[in-house]
């Protein structure tokens, strides 16, 4: 099985990495002594290190060429899961029924700690999903999702600060203000596509968080808003812990609503037309879709939900400032996105887990998350570029026997 | 039914069509035929509102509708098949079809139009649950044509339907164009490449160059004029 020709390939491979790393790992100036350390031993390292890598990945890919699909162990049976669950009703429910026991448990069995991150997880499932309606479905590409974040959180911090607005009145106003925002991006966006439109929204992004950096008087400038009160429920206050179960309570229904309404989207009139526009535009129009509505549509009801997910970060954190809105957010929500696999509801839920999980519970190799995040990402876009769980449109069974659809 | 008048339209600096004006009444297969680049498609685009002429009238039915936006010319009835099919790839036969039925709301008049172009074109019955962009060229304009006429339009637009086609399909879709207009008296208003064809298909014909339109007449008349003969059926 081990060619001759492999173990050559990465031979070269381990050389070439050598070359490369030599200044950085062995060359060691002291500049105190004014001498240099000659760290051969970490050659060594790099050569084994990387041959072994470069075998392994040559390997793999020869694995995926040569038709044999499990080209990850855990990749390809996921989707064969996926595949049974959508066949089977009754494997489903009985899935959906264990997943909600664990969902109820969860908060009673684990500590704070756990919740608050479970929490967190939930909030980015909620935005991966709302990025999801712009990206995956209507194919525009906004970098500058972390916007509307921000409009949303702000938009409860001011009026919990000035007018002591309580966090249910808070969250549909968030939502309002998010998709009027998302209305305003989307107006000046309309004739742009692809590059363009990623670097406007990206730039759109920025605009928001520099203004809430510098305008002092509105928003406090960097040192942000602090003591924003947490949800109540009929004016009970809660003690920290409880109050921490109490808002995962309520993401998690958020979350099913997301779901539900992301769901139902996909499959309506408006989440064809965002099909349809995404794989063409000209022909969309020819067939009588109303261009400017439906981009619009698709900002404004990608925003709502990053407007609400901003409402409950506030109320989660009690404490919002600018640096919590950078381009790194929106950066992280894409991957989520893309990760996951564009347009499909479970894919953007496995991608938040994982792409959020995973930091959080390897902290141990903190210094190198963004190593870890970079090769997943390559790993992805090598063996499985349609995201983990690819999206699989319904597809329409209704004629011949007349119309029952 | 379409009337247009002294028509301009532009591609940012580029002036594409130069004060076109033309005629077209119920009924009729119109054909238009020119060079590349004489802006044929171009007038398709300005009728459809795509690309909206700077200035000049477009009247359907009397009313003018050179301002109005895409899809509301769509849903007065004039539809498109545009240049190169343009089906979308990645949904599938049926998915397409119910896109070219977007403006629409009573099912069962669609499902209804859905079994009507598969007597048309029995070939997409087969394949109505497979994405589009893997169906074989000829399939692909049937489906471009489907597409369009599931938004029951009174004038269609055909854009080179021949393009990069094997002759035999390209009959087969002749035929059905005739089919189309003879069965539901649906006018047809033609652009082709392929003039020979076009013209026998059609009752009247537009010899388009550069922007303007050079001449007009009947087919019959057309195909046996000179000039026609020499620069585009090759004779």
């Amino acid at each position: 099985m081990i060619k001759f020709e492999e173990i050559k390939k990465s031979l070269f491979v381990s050389l070439w990495f050598m070359f490369l790393t030599f200044p950085i790992m062995v060359i060691h100036v002291n500049p105190i002594d004014k001498i240099v350390n000659w760290r051969w031993d970490n050659l060594l390292f790099v050569g084994c290190g990387s041959f072994i890598l470069s075998f392994f990945w040559r390997y793999f890919i020869n694995r995926k060429k040569s038709g044999l699909r499990q080209s990850s162990p855990v990749i390809s049976p996921l989707s064969n899961i996926m595949a049974r669950l959508r066949n089977d009703p009754k494997l489903f429910r009985t899935l959906i029924a264990v997943l909600a026991f664990i969902a109820v448990a969860f908060p009673f069995t684990f500590s704070t700690y756990q919740v608050t991150i479970m929490t967190t997880v939930l909030l980015y499932i909620m935005l991966g999903l709302g990025l999801n309606i712009v990206v995956g479905l209507a194919g525009l590409l906004d970098l500058g999702y972390v916007a509307f974040y921000a409009v949303g959180a702000y938009s409860y911090a001011l009026l919990n600060y000035h007018f002591g607005l309580s966090f249910w009145i808070a969250l549909p106003v968030g939502a309002i203000l998010g998709a009027f925002f998302g209305i305003l991006l989307g107006f000046p966006v309309l004739r742009l596509r692809g590059d363009y439109l990623a670097i406007v929204t990206l730039g759109f992004g920025e605009i928001i968080r520099l203004i809430l950096e510098n305008w002092n008087d509105f928003s406090f400038g960097p040192s942000g808003i602090s003591n924003i009160s947490r949800p109540s429920l009929f004016g009970i206050e809660f003690s920290l812990k409880s109050s921490s179960i109490f808002l995962y309570f309520i993401i998690i229904i958020l979350v099913l609503l997301t779901i539900f309404v992301v769901n139902r989207l996909q499959h309506s009139r408006i989440g064809r037309a965002w099909v349809a526009l995404r794989e063409d535009e000209i022909a969309c129009q020819a067939m009588g879709i109303d261009k400017v509505k439906t981009k619009l549509a698709a900002f404004a009801l990608g925003a709502t939900w990053a407007g609400m997910a901003g409402v409950i970060f506030a109320a989660k954190t009690t404490f919002i400032n600018p640096a919590s809105f950078t381009f790194h957010e929106s950066a992280l929500i894409l991957s989520i996105v893309v990760l996951g696999g564009m347009g499909s509801i479970p894919g953007v839920i496995l991608g938040a887990l994982i792409l959020i999980l995973m930091p959080e519970y390897l902290r141990a190799f903190s210094d190198y998350r963004m190593l870890l995040f970079g090769a997943i990402m390559v790993l992805m876009m090598v063996f499985r570029p349609q995201g983990i769980i690819s999206d699989v449109r319904r597809t329409y069974e209704l004629d011949n026997k007349g119309a029952s659809g | 039914m379409l009337k247009i008048r002294n028509i301009n339209s532009y591609y940012g600096n580029i002036h594409a069509l130069k004060g076109i004006s033309l005629d077209i009444s119920e009924g009729e297969i119109i054909t238009l035929i020119g060079a590349n680049g004489a802006g044929k498609s171009t007038t398709l685009m300005s009728i459809s509102g795509i690309v909206p002429p700077d200035s000049g009238d477009i009247l359907y039915m009397g009313n003018p509708i050179h301002s109005m936006s895409p899809d509301k010319i769509v849903s007065l009835g004039i539809s498109q098949v545009p240049e190169g099919r343009r089906i979308f790839p990645d949904l599938t036969v049926m998915e397409n079809l119910h896109m070219g039925a977007f403006p629409r709301t009573n099912k069962s008049q669609v499902s209804n139009d859905i079994n009507y172009v598969f007597d048309l074109f029995p070939i997409l019955t087969k394949r109505r649950n497979q994405p589009g962009g893997t169906l074989s060229g000829g399939e692909q304009q049937m489906l471009a044509i489907s597409r369009a006429l599931m938004a029951r339009p009174r004038l269609l637009l055909l854009d080179e339907p021949s393009l990069g086609l094997a002759p035999i399909i390209v009959r087969q879709i002749f035929d059905i164009i005739k089919k189309i207009n003879s069965e539901h008296n649906t006018t047809i208003f033609l652009v082709e490449q392929n003039a020979n064809l076009a013209l026998h298909v059609a009752h009247r014909g537009y010899v388009m160059e550069t922007g303007k339109i050079v001449m007009e007449d009947s087919a019959d008349n057309l195909l046996s004029n000179d000039d026609v003969k020499k620069a585009y059926l090759g004779l």
